[in-house]
Protein backbone atom coordinates (compact mmCIF):
# COMPACT_ATOMS: atom_id res chain seq x y z
CA UNK A 1 0.00 0.00 0.00
CA UNK A 2 3.11 2.33 1.05
CA UNK A 3 4.15 1.79 -2.58
CA UNK A 4 1.10 2.10 -3.95
CA UNK A 5 0.61 5.51 -1.95
CA UNK A 6 3.81 7.05 -3.68
CA UNK A 7 2.89 5.68 -7.72
CA UNK A 8 -0.22 7.62 -6.99
CA UNK A 9 0.91 10.74 -5.98
CA UNK A 10 3.92 10.47 -8.60
CA UNK A 11 0.86 10.26 -11.21
CA UNK A 12 -0.62 13.09 -9.77
CA UNK A 13 2.19 15.82 -9.43
CA UNK A 14 1.82 17.00 -12.80
CA UNK A 15 -1.78 18.10 -12.93
CA UNK A 16 -1.63 19.60 -9.45
CA UNK A 17 1.67 21.32 -10.72
CA UNK A 18 0.01 22.80 -13.83
CA UNK A 19 -2.96 24.14 -12.05
CA UNK A 20 -0.69 25.36 -9.42
CA UNK A 21 1.75 27.15 -11.47
CA UNK A 22 -1.38 28.79 -13.64
CA UNK A 23 -3.12 30.00 -10.56
CA UNK A 24 0.02 31.54 -9.02
CA UNK A 25 1.99 32.68 -11.94
CA UNK A 26 -0.83 33.44 -15.04
CA UNK A 27 -4.17 34.20 -12.79
CA UNK A 28 -2.16 35.73 -9.97
CA UNK A 29 -4.53 34.24 -7.69
CA UNK A 30 -4.62 33.18 -4.35
CA UNK A 31 -5.97 29.74 -3.67
CA UNK A 32 -9.94 30.22 -1.79
CA UNK A 33 -10.57 27.26 0.69
CA UNK A 34 -6.75 26.02 1.13
CA UNK A 35 -7.71 23.70 3.19
CA UNK A 36 -10.52 21.87 1.63
CA UNK A 37 -7.84 21.35 -1.62
CA UNK A 38 -5.63 20.17 0.40
CA UNK A 39 -8.05 17.35 2.12
CA UNK A 40 -9.37 16.81 -1.56
CA UNK A 41 -5.78 16.00 -2.96
CA UNK A 42 -5.07 13.16 0.23
CA UNK A 43 -8.39 12.00 -1.23
CA UNK A 44 -7.52 11.47 -4.59
CA UNK A 45 -4.20 9.86 -3.48
CA UNK A 46 -5.59 7.79 -1.47
CA UNK A 47 -8.06 6.91 -3.73
CA UNK A 48 -6.03 5.95 -6.86
CA UNK A 49 -3.87 4.22 -4.61
CA UNK A 50 -6.67 1.83 -3.38
CA UNK A 51 -7.78 1.87 -7.30
CA UNK A 52 -4.55 0.54 -8.27
CA UNK A 53 -4.76 -2.27 -5.44
CA UNK A 54 -8.14 -3.28 -6.21
CA UNK A 55 -6.59 -3.97 -10.35
CA UNK A 56 -4.56 -6.14 -9.28
CA UNK A 57 -6.34 -8.30 -6.68
CA UNK A 58 -9.40 -7.92 -8.18
CA UNK A 59 -10.80 -6.73 -11.85
CA UNK A 60 -7.58 -8.10 -13.54
CA UNK A 61 -7.72 -11.93 -11.66
CA UNK A 62 -11.59 -11.99 -12.11
CA UNK A 63 -11.35 -10.79 -16.20
CA UNK A 64 -8.78 -13.31 -17.00
CA UNK A 65 -10.07 -16.60 -15.03
CA UNK A 66 -13.73 -15.88 -17.02
CA UNK A 67 -11.77 -15.27 -20.46
CA UNK A 68 -10.03 -18.84 -19.23
CA UNK A 69 -13.68 -20.64 -18.21
CA UNK A 70 -15.29 -19.83 -21.14
CA UNK A 71 -12.28 -20.91 -23.37
CA UNK A 72 -12.27 -24.02 -21.81
CA UNK A 73 -15.86 -24.89 -22.03
CA UNK A 74 -16.01 -24.32 -25.24
CA UNK A 75 -19.44 -22.44 -25.52
CA UNK A 76 -19.13 -20.05 -28.61
CA UNK A 77 -22.76 -19.25 -28.27
CA UNK A 78 -22.33 -17.60 -24.25
CA UNK A 79 -19.00 -16.36 -25.03
CA UNK A 80 -20.70 -13.74 -26.85
CA UNK A 81 -23.94 -13.57 -25.90
CA UNK A 82 -21.32 -12.55 -22.81
CA UNK A 83 -19.67 -10.52 -24.76
CA UNK A 84 -22.45 -8.13 -26.23
CA UNK A 85 -23.72 -8.16 -22.29
CA UNK A 86 -20.64 -6.21 -20.92
CA UNK A 87 -20.32 -3.73 -24.12
CA UNK A 88 -24.08 -2.82 -23.45
CA UNK A 89 -24.73 -2.90 -20.29
CA UNK A 90 -21.42 -1.22 -18.99
CA UNK A 91 -22.27 1.69 -21.35
CA UNK A 92 -25.79 2.41 -21.37
CA UNK A 93 -25.71 3.92 -18.06
CA UNK A 94 -22.29 5.52 -18.43
CA UNK A 95 -22.49 9.34 -17.42
CA UNK A 96 -20.10 10.60 -19.49
CA UNK A 97 -22.31 9.66 -22.11
CA UNK A 98 -25.54 10.83 -20.50
CA UNK A 99 -23.79 14.16 -20.54
CA UNK A 100 -22.72 14.01 -24.13
CA UNK A 101 -25.95 12.65 -25.74
CA UNK A 102 -28.07 15.29 -23.91
CA UNK A 103 -26.17 18.41 -24.98
CA UNK A 104 -26.27 16.58 -28.79
CA UNK A 105 -29.72 16.87 -28.94
CA UNK A 106 -29.98 20.40 -27.36
CA UNK A 107 -27.23 21.10 -30.16
CA UNK A 108 -29.49 19.41 -32.87
CA UNK A 109 -32.70 20.97 -31.60
CA UNK A 110 -31.00 24.56 -31.72
CA UNK A 111 -30.04 23.80 -35.30
CA UNK A 112 -33.32 22.31 -36.16
CA UNK A 113 -32.86 18.83 -36.65
CA UNK A 114 -35.45 17.90 -34.67
CA UNK A 115 -38.74 19.97 -32.92
CA UNK A 116 -36.97 22.45 -29.72
CA UNK A 117 -39.19 20.85 -27.16
CA UNK A 118 -38.05 18.83 -24.20
CA UNK A 119 -39.91 15.51 -25.32
CA UNK A 120 -38.58 15.62 -28.31
CA UNK A 121 -34.71 16.56 -27.27
CA UNK A 122 -35.19 13.66 -24.25
CA UNK A 123 -36.20 11.39 -27.06
CA UNK A 124 -33.41 11.97 -29.40
CA UNK A 125 -30.60 11.87 -26.38
CA UNK A 126 -32.29 8.55 -25.53
CA UNK A 127 -32.49 7.42 -28.79
CA UNK A 128 -28.35 8.31 -29.64
CA UNK A 129 -27.53 6.71 -25.77
CA UNK A 130 -29.00 3.23 -27.05
CA UNK A 131 -27.56 3.35 -29.69
CA UNK A 132 -24.41 4.03 -28.68
CA UNK A 133 -24.83 1.04 -26.08
CA UNK A 134 -25.38 -1.59 -28.93
CA UNK A 135 -22.66 -0.59 -31.24
CA UNK A 136 -20.31 -1.00 -27.96
CA UNK A 137 -22.00 -4.06 -27.49
CA UNK A 138 -21.69 -5.39 -31.05
CA UNK A 139 -17.91 -3.84 -31.24
CA UNK A 140 -16.98 -6.38 -27.74
CA UNK A 141 -18.57 -8.97 -30.02
CA UNK A 142 -16.65 -8.47 -32.82
CA UNK A 143 -13.45 -8.33 -31.06
CA UNK A 144 -13.99 -11.58 -29.50
CA UNK A 145 -14.34 -13.04 -32.77
CA UNK A 146 -11.51 -11.17 -33.89
CA UNK A 147 -9.41 -12.83 -31.13
CA UNK A 148 -10.90 -16.37 -31.61
CA UNK A 149 -10.62 -16.37 -35.17
CA UNK A 150 -7.33 -14.42 -35.60
CA UNK A 151 -8.69 -11.85 -38.06
CA UNK A 152 -6.78 -8.86 -38.59
CA UNK A 153 -7.21 -5.82 -36.41
CA UNK A 154 -5.23 -3.17 -39.01
CA UNK A 155 -8.16 -4.13 -41.73
CA UNK A 156 -11.19 -3.82 -39.19
CA UNK A 157 -10.07 -0.51 -37.92
CA UNK A 158 -8.62 1.13 -41.37
CA UNK A 159 -12.37 -0.16 -43.00
CA UNK A 160 -14.04 1.30 -40.03
CA UNK A 161 -12.22 4.84 -40.47
CA UNK A 162 -12.89 4.92 -44.32
CA UNK A 163 -16.29 4.11 -43.38
CA UNK A 164 -16.72 7.09 -41.29
CA UNK A 165 -14.70 9.23 -43.43
CA UNK A 166 -17.17 8.16 -46.41
CA UNK A 167 -20.53 8.89 -44.08
CA UNK A 168 -19.16 12.30 -43.02
CA UNK A 169 -19.90 13.64 -46.04
CA UNK A 170 -23.39 12.36 -46.36
CA UNK A 171 -24.38 13.02 -42.72
CA UNK A 172 -26.06 16.12 -41.45
CA UNK A 173 -23.36 18.22 -40.65
CA UNK A 174 -25.02 18.96 -36.91
CA UNK A 175 -24.20 15.25 -35.88
CA UNK A 176 -20.81 14.66 -37.02
CA UNK A 177 -19.26 16.79 -34.08
CA UNK A 178 -21.55 14.44 -31.53
CA UNK A 179 -21.02 11.02 -33.31
CA UNK A 180 -17.33 11.47 -33.17
CA UNK A 181 -17.20 12.70 -29.28
CA UNK A 182 -19.45 9.73 -28.43
CA UNK A 183 -16.68 7.00 -29.73
CA UNK A 184 -14.55 8.75 -26.67
CA UNK A 185 -16.66 8.60 -23.91
CA UNK A 186 -18.14 5.30 -23.95
CA UNK A 187 -15.21 2.81 -22.29
CA UNK A 188 -14.95 3.78 -18.11
CA UNK A 189 -12.89 3.01 -15.64
CA UNK A 190 -14.32 0.01 -14.44
CA UNK A 191 -14.90 -1.65 -18.03
CA UNK A 192 -11.35 -0.69 -19.74
CA UNK A 193 -9.24 -2.86 -17.26
CA UNK A 194 -12.20 -5.64 -17.50
CA UNK A 195 -12.40 -5.56 -21.33
CA UNK A 196 -8.62 -5.55 -21.43
CA UNK A 197 -7.98 -8.51 -18.98
CA UNK A 198 -10.71 -10.35 -20.98
CA UNK A 199 -9.27 -9.79 -24.24
CA UNK A 200 -5.81 -10.63 -22.76
CA UNK A 201 -6.92 -13.62 -21.41
CA UNK A 202 -8.70 -14.73 -24.22
CA UNK A 203 -5.54 -14.60 -26.77
CA UNK A 204 -3.54 -16.45 -23.63
CA UNK A 205 -5.35 -19.53 -23.64
CA UNK A 206 -6.27 -20.08 -27.13
CA UNK A 207 -3.43 -21.18 -29.01
CA UNK A 208 -1.74 -19.78 -31.56
CA UNK A 209 -2.49 -16.46 -30.53
CA UNK A 210 -0.04 -13.60 -29.01
CA UNK A 211 -1.24 -11.69 -25.78
CA UNK A 212 0.21 -8.27 -27.22
CA UNK A 213 -1.17 -9.26 -30.97
CA UNK A 214 -4.09 -10.32 -30.78
CA UNK A 215 -5.20 -9.40 -27.01
CA UNK A 216 -5.78 -5.70 -27.66
CA UNK A 217 -7.89 -3.97 -29.89
CA UNK A 218 -11.24 -4.53 -28.32
CA UNK A 219 -11.34 -0.58 -26.26
CA UNK A 220 -10.38 0.65 -30.41
CA UNK A 221 -13.31 -1.35 -31.38
CA UNK A 222 -15.49 -0.16 -28.74
CA UNK A 223 -14.46 3.29 -29.21
CA UNK A 224 -15.02 2.85 -33.32
CA UNK A 225 -18.12 1.76 -33.82
CA UNK A 226 -20.32 4.49 -32.16
CA UNK A 227 -19.24 6.86 -34.46
CA UNK A 228 -20.29 4.64 -37.64
CA UNK A 229 -23.83 3.57 -35.47
CA UNK A 230 -24.82 7.50 -34.37
CA UNK A 231 -23.97 8.76 -38.13
CA UNK A 232 -25.88 5.84 -39.35
CA UNK A 233 -28.43 7.05 -36.66
CA UNK A 234 -28.07 10.50 -38.04
CA UNK A 235 -29.12 9.61 -41.50
CA UNK A 236 -31.58 7.67 -40.75
CA UNK A 237 -33.78 9.71 -38.25
CA UNK A 238 -32.78 13.38 -39.35
CA UNK B 1 -23.28 9.32 -1.39
CA UNK B 2 -20.04 9.18 -3.87
CA UNK B 3 -19.91 5.69 -2.85
CA UNK B 4 -23.14 5.39 -3.95
CA UNK B 5 -22.64 6.76 -6.90
CA UNK B 6 -19.63 5.00 -7.40
CA UNK B 7 -21.48 1.67 -6.57
CA UNK B 8 -24.13 2.38 -9.02
CA UNK B 9 -21.64 2.29 -11.58
CA UNK B 10 -20.04 -0.90 -10.39
CA UNK B 11 -22.70 -2.97 -9.29
CA UNK B 12 -24.18 -3.67 -13.01
CA UNK B 13 -20.79 -4.99 -13.93
CA UNK B 14 -20.76 -6.91 -10.96
CA UNK B 15 -24.41 -8.64 -11.11
CA UNK B 16 -23.56 -9.54 -14.81
CA UNK B 17 -20.39 -11.50 -13.62
CA UNK B 18 -21.99 -12.82 -11.04
CA UNK B 19 -25.09 -14.18 -12.96
CA UNK B 20 -22.38 -15.88 -16.02
CA UNK B 21 -20.45 -17.35 -13.25
CA UNK B 22 -22.97 -19.00 -11.67
CA UNK B 23 -25.57 -19.85 -14.90
CA UNK B 24 -23.56 -20.73 -17.01
CA UNK B 25 -20.29 -21.55 -16.28
CA UNK B 26 -21.45 -23.18 -12.82
CA UNK B 27 -18.22 -22.64 -11.24
CA UNK B 28 -17.14 -20.77 -8.13
CA UNK B 29 -14.38 -18.58 -8.78
CA UNK B 30 -10.69 -19.39 -7.50
CA UNK B 31 -9.93 -16.99 -3.99
CA UNK B 32 -13.34 -15.57 -4.04
CA UNK B 33 -12.41 -13.75 -0.38
CA UNK B 34 -9.44 -11.94 -2.33
CA UNK B 35 -11.22 -11.18 -5.69
CA UNK B 36 -14.32 -9.33 -3.52
CA UNK B 37 -11.83 -7.25 -1.44
CA UNK B 38 -10.43 -6.36 -4.97
CA UNK B 39 -13.77 -4.93 -6.09
CA UNK B 40 -14.38 -3.15 -2.93
CA UNK B 41 -10.95 -1.35 -2.89
CA UNK B 42 -11.75 -0.16 -6.52
CA UNK B 43 -15.29 0.94 -5.26
CA UNK B 44 -13.54 2.76 -2.15
CA UNK B 45 -10.45 3.95 -4.39
CA UNK B 46 -12.98 5.19 -7.25
CA UNK B 47 -15.43 6.96 -4.38
CA UNK B 48 -12.18 8.71 -3.01
CA UNK B 49 -10.47 9.55 -6.22
CA UNK B 50 -13.75 11.34 -8.00
CA UNK B 51 -14.98 12.72 -4.41
CA UNK B 52 -11.33 14.36 -4.01
CA UNK B 53 -11.29 15.88 -7.54
CA UNK B 54 -14.64 17.49 -7.03
CA UNK B 55 -13.08 19.08 -3.97
CA UNK B 56 -9.56 20.16 -4.58
CA UNK B 57 -8.64 19.98 -8.69
CA UNK B 58 -11.74 20.55 -10.76
CA UNK B 59 -13.22 23.67 -9.05
CA UNK B 60 -10.10 25.44 -9.42
CA UNK B 61 -9.60 23.89 -13.08
CA UNK B 62 -13.18 25.41 -14.14
CA UNK B 63 -12.72 28.33 -13.13
CA UNK B 64 -9.34 28.80 -14.63
CA UNK B 65 -10.40 27.58 -18.11
CA UNK B 66 -13.59 30.08 -17.88
CA UNK B 67 -11.03 32.84 -16.53
CA UNK B 68 -8.18 32.41 -19.55
CA UNK B 69 -11.07 32.18 -22.03
CA UNK B 70 -12.63 35.36 -20.88
CA UNK B 71 -9.42 37.24 -20.85
CA UNK B 72 -8.69 36.21 -24.61
CA UNK B 73 -11.71 38.13 -25.12
CA UNK B 74 -11.33 41.14 -23.08
CA UNK B 75 -7.72 41.56 -24.64
CA UNK B 76 -9.77 42.30 -27.88
CA UNK B 77 -7.64 41.12 -29.56
CA UNK B 78 -8.96 38.90 -32.78
CA UNK B 79 -5.96 37.12 -34.55
CA UNK B 80 -5.69 33.56 -33.20
CA UNK B 81 -2.30 34.41 -31.65
CA UNK B 82 -3.35 36.46 -29.13
CA UNK B 83 -4.79 32.93 -27.33
CA UNK B 84 -1.11 31.92 -26.65
CA UNK B 85 -1.83 30.87 -22.65
CA UNK B 86 -4.82 28.90 -24.10
CA UNK B 87 -2.62 26.41 -26.25
CA UNK B 88 -0.50 26.03 -23.57
CA UNK B 89 -2.90 25.52 -20.31
CA UNK B 90 -4.39 22.85 -23.47
CA UNK B 91 -1.40 21.80 -23.98
CA UNK B 92 -0.31 21.04 -20.15
CA UNK B 93 -3.92 19.72 -19.14
CA UNK B 94 -4.42 17.23 -21.47
CA UNK B 95 -0.80 16.01 -20.93
CA UNK B 96 -1.11 16.18 -16.98
CA UNK B 97 -4.65 14.72 -16.45
CA UNK B 98 -3.52 12.00 -18.99
CA UNK B 99 -0.50 10.98 -16.60
CA UNK B 100 -3.51 10.96 -13.98
CA UNK B 101 -5.87 9.08 -15.78
CA UNK B 102 -6.48 5.42 -13.77
CA UNK B 103 -8.16 3.11 -16.88
CA UNK B 104 -4.60 4.36 -18.94
CA UNK B 105 -3.16 3.39 -15.71
CA UNK B 106 -4.48 -0.16 -16.27
CA UNK B 107 -3.79 -0.44 -19.81
CA UNK B 108 -0.44 0.42 -19.65
CA UNK B 109 0.27 -2.10 -16.53
CA UNK B 110 -1.34 -4.93 -18.68
CA UNK B 111 0.88 -4.00 -21.80
CA UNK B 112 3.59 -4.37 -19.94
CA UNK B 113 3.29 -7.90 -18.79
CA UNK B 114 1.71 -9.45 -21.77
CA UNK B 115 4.85 -8.02 -23.73
CA UNK B 116 6.71 -10.00 -21.36
CA UNK B 117 8.39 -6.35 -20.20
CA UNK B 118 9.41 -5.11 -23.66
CA UNK B 119 6.62 -2.44 -23.70
CA UNK B 120 7.48 0.19 -20.57
CA UNK B 121 4.16 1.37 -19.04
CA UNK B 122 5.95 5.00 -18.37
CA UNK B 123 7.11 5.27 -21.63
CA UNK B 124 3.56 4.42 -22.95
CA UNK B 125 1.68 6.62 -20.94
CA UNK B 126 4.09 9.47 -21.81
CA UNK B 127 3.24 9.02 -25.63
CA UNK B 128 -0.14 8.64 -25.26
CA UNK B 129 -0.16 11.86 -22.97
CA UNK B 130 1.98 13.63 -25.38
CA UNK B 131 -0.74 13.17 -28.03
CA UNK B 132 -3.22 14.02 -25.94
CA UNK B 133 -1.84 17.12 -24.71
CA UNK B 134 -1.16 17.69 -28.79
CA UNK B 135 -4.58 16.88 -29.68
CA UNK B 136 -6.10 19.19 -26.83
CA UNK B 137 -4.04 22.21 -27.82
CA UNK B 138 -5.36 21.81 -31.75
CA UNK B 139 -8.55 21.02 -30.94
CA UNK B 140 -8.93 24.17 -28.88
CA UNK B 141 -6.82 26.22 -32.37
CA UNK B 142 -9.69 24.87 -34.23
CA UNK B 143 -12.62 26.12 -31.60
CA UNK B 144 -10.47 29.30 -31.92
CA UNK B 145 -9.95 29.74 -35.87
CA UNK B 146 -13.66 28.20 -36.53
CA UNK B 147 -12.25 25.44 -38.65
CA UNK B 148 -14.01 22.47 -39.53
CA UNK B 149 -13.93 19.38 -37.69
CA UNK B 150 -14.27 16.66 -39.91
CA UNK B 151 -11.40 18.55 -41.97
CA UNK B 152 -9.05 17.59 -38.83
CA UNK B 153 -10.34 14.21 -38.27
CA UNK B 154 -9.88 13.33 -41.59
CA UNK B 155 -6.08 14.01 -41.89
CA UNK B 156 -5.73 12.41 -38.41
CA UNK B 157 -7.27 9.05 -40.06
CA UNK B 158 -4.79 9.25 -43.33
CA UNK B 159 -1.86 9.55 -41.16
CA UNK B 160 -3.50 6.76 -39.07
CA UNK B 161 -3.82 4.19 -41.86
CA UNK B 162 -0.26 5.36 -43.61
CA UNK B 163 1.70 4.87 -40.11
CA UNK B 164 -0.17 1.48 -39.46
CA UNK B 165 1.80 0.41 -43.19
CA UNK B 166 4.99 0.82 -41.35
CA UNK B 167 4.87 0.85 -37.61
CA UNK B 168 5.95 -2.69 -36.19
CA UNK B 169 2.83 -4.91 -36.32
CA UNK B 170 3.32 -5.63 -31.99
CA UNK B 171 2.39 -2.58 -31.12
CA UNK B 172 -0.65 -1.50 -33.46
CA UNK B 173 -3.49 -2.85 -31.32
CA UNK B 174 -2.16 -1.38 -28.09
CA UNK B 175 -1.91 2.17 -30.39
CA UNK B 176 -5.79 1.88 -31.45
CA UNK B 177 -6.70 0.76 -28.07
CA UNK B 178 -5.04 3.93 -26.55
CA UNK B 179 -7.08 6.38 -28.29
CA UNK B 180 -10.22 4.98 -26.33
CA UNK B 181 -8.96 5.09 -22.77
CA UNK B 182 -7.64 8.64 -22.51
CA UNK B 183 -10.78 9.91 -22.25
CA UNK B 184 -12.67 9.78 -18.80
CA UNK B 185 -12.59 10.13 -15.06
CA UNK B 186 -10.14 13.34 -15.36
CA UNK B 187 -9.67 14.75 -18.83
CA UNK B 188 -13.71 14.63 -19.96
CA UNK B 189 -14.58 17.50 -17.46
CA UNK B 190 -11.65 19.95 -17.46
CA UNK B 191 -11.22 19.64 -20.91
CA UNK B 192 -15.31 19.89 -21.39
CA UNK B 193 -15.14 23.31 -18.99
CA UNK B 194 -12.24 24.19 -21.73
CA UNK B 195 -14.39 23.59 -24.92
CA UNK B 196 -17.46 24.83 -23.80
CA UNK B 197 -15.64 28.62 -22.36
CA UNK B 198 -13.81 28.83 -25.48
CA UNK B 199 -16.91 28.01 -27.58
CA UNK B 200 -18.99 31.00 -25.38
CA UNK B 201 -16.02 33.55 -25.59
CA UNK B 202 -14.39 33.40 -28.95
CA UNK B 203 -16.52 35.84 -30.94
CA UNK B 204 -18.77 33.98 -33.72
CA UNK B 205 -18.54 30.24 -31.75
CA UNK B 206 -21.80 29.16 -30.79
CA UNK B 207 -21.28 26.52 -27.27
CA UNK B 208 -23.60 23.94 -28.73
CA UNK B 209 -22.27 23.98 -32.22
CA UNK B 210 -18.13 24.40 -31.47
CA UNK B 211 -18.05 22.98 -28.15
CA UNK B 212 -18.31 19.59 -29.13
CA UNK B 213 -14.81 17.69 -30.83
CA UNK B 214 -12.58 18.04 -28.31
CA UNK B 215 -12.93 14.68 -26.84
CA UNK B 216 -12.35 13.78 -30.64
CA UNK B 217 -9.50 15.39 -30.87
CA UNK B 218 -7.99 13.50 -27.37
CA UNK B 219 -8.99 10.14 -28.81
CA UNK B 220 -7.44 10.28 -32.12
CA UNK B 221 -3.79 12.12 -31.55
CA UNK B 222 -2.62 9.23 -28.83
CA UNK B 223 -2.89 6.90 -31.72
CA UNK B 224 -0.47 9.06 -34.05
CA UNK B 225 1.86 9.36 -31.15
CA UNK B 226 2.18 5.48 -29.86
CA UNK B 227 2.37 4.67 -33.13
CA UNK B 228 5.25 7.21 -34.05
CA UNK B 229 6.68 6.58 -30.17
CA UNK B 230 7.21 3.27 -31.66
CA UNK B 231 8.63 4.08 -34.88
CA UNK B 232 10.75 5.80 -33.21
CA UNK B 233 11.96 3.49 -30.82
CA UNK B 234 12.49 1.03 -34.27
CA UNK B 235 14.22 3.47 -36.12
CA UNK B 236 16.95 3.56 -33.22
CA UNK B 237 17.30 -0.05 -32.52
CA UNK B 238 17.97 -0.27 -36.78
CA UNK B 239 20.37 2.44 -36.88
CA UNK B 240 22.38 0.92 -33.63
CA UNK B 241 22.88 -2.64 -35.41
CA UNK B 242 24.23 -0.55 -38.44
Amino acid sequence: MGRAILSASRDLAPIITVIGLFQILVLRQPFPELLSILAGLGLVIIGLALFVVGLDIGLFPLGESLAEEFARKGSLIWLLVFAFALGTGTTVAEPALIAVTREGARAAAEAGLIENASHAIDRFAIGVRLTVALSVGFAIVLGVMRILRGWSLPILIVSGYLLVMLMTVFAPKEIVGLAYDSGGVTTSTVTVPLVTALGVGLARTIRGRDPLTDGFGLIALASLTPMIFVLLFGLIVL
Amino acid sequence: MLLLATAKDVLPVLGLLVIFQTLVLKKAIARPGRIIFGFCCVLLGMACFLGGLDLALFPIGRSMALQLTERAQNDGLVTWTAYGWIYLFAFLVGFSTTIAEPSLIAVAHKAHEASRQAISAWGLRIAVAIGVAVGIAMGTFRIVTGTPLYFYIMVGYVVVIIQTAFAPKMIIPLAYDSGGVTTSTVTVPLVAALGLGLASNVPGRSPVMDGFGLIAFASLFPIISVLGYAQLVQWIVRRRKH
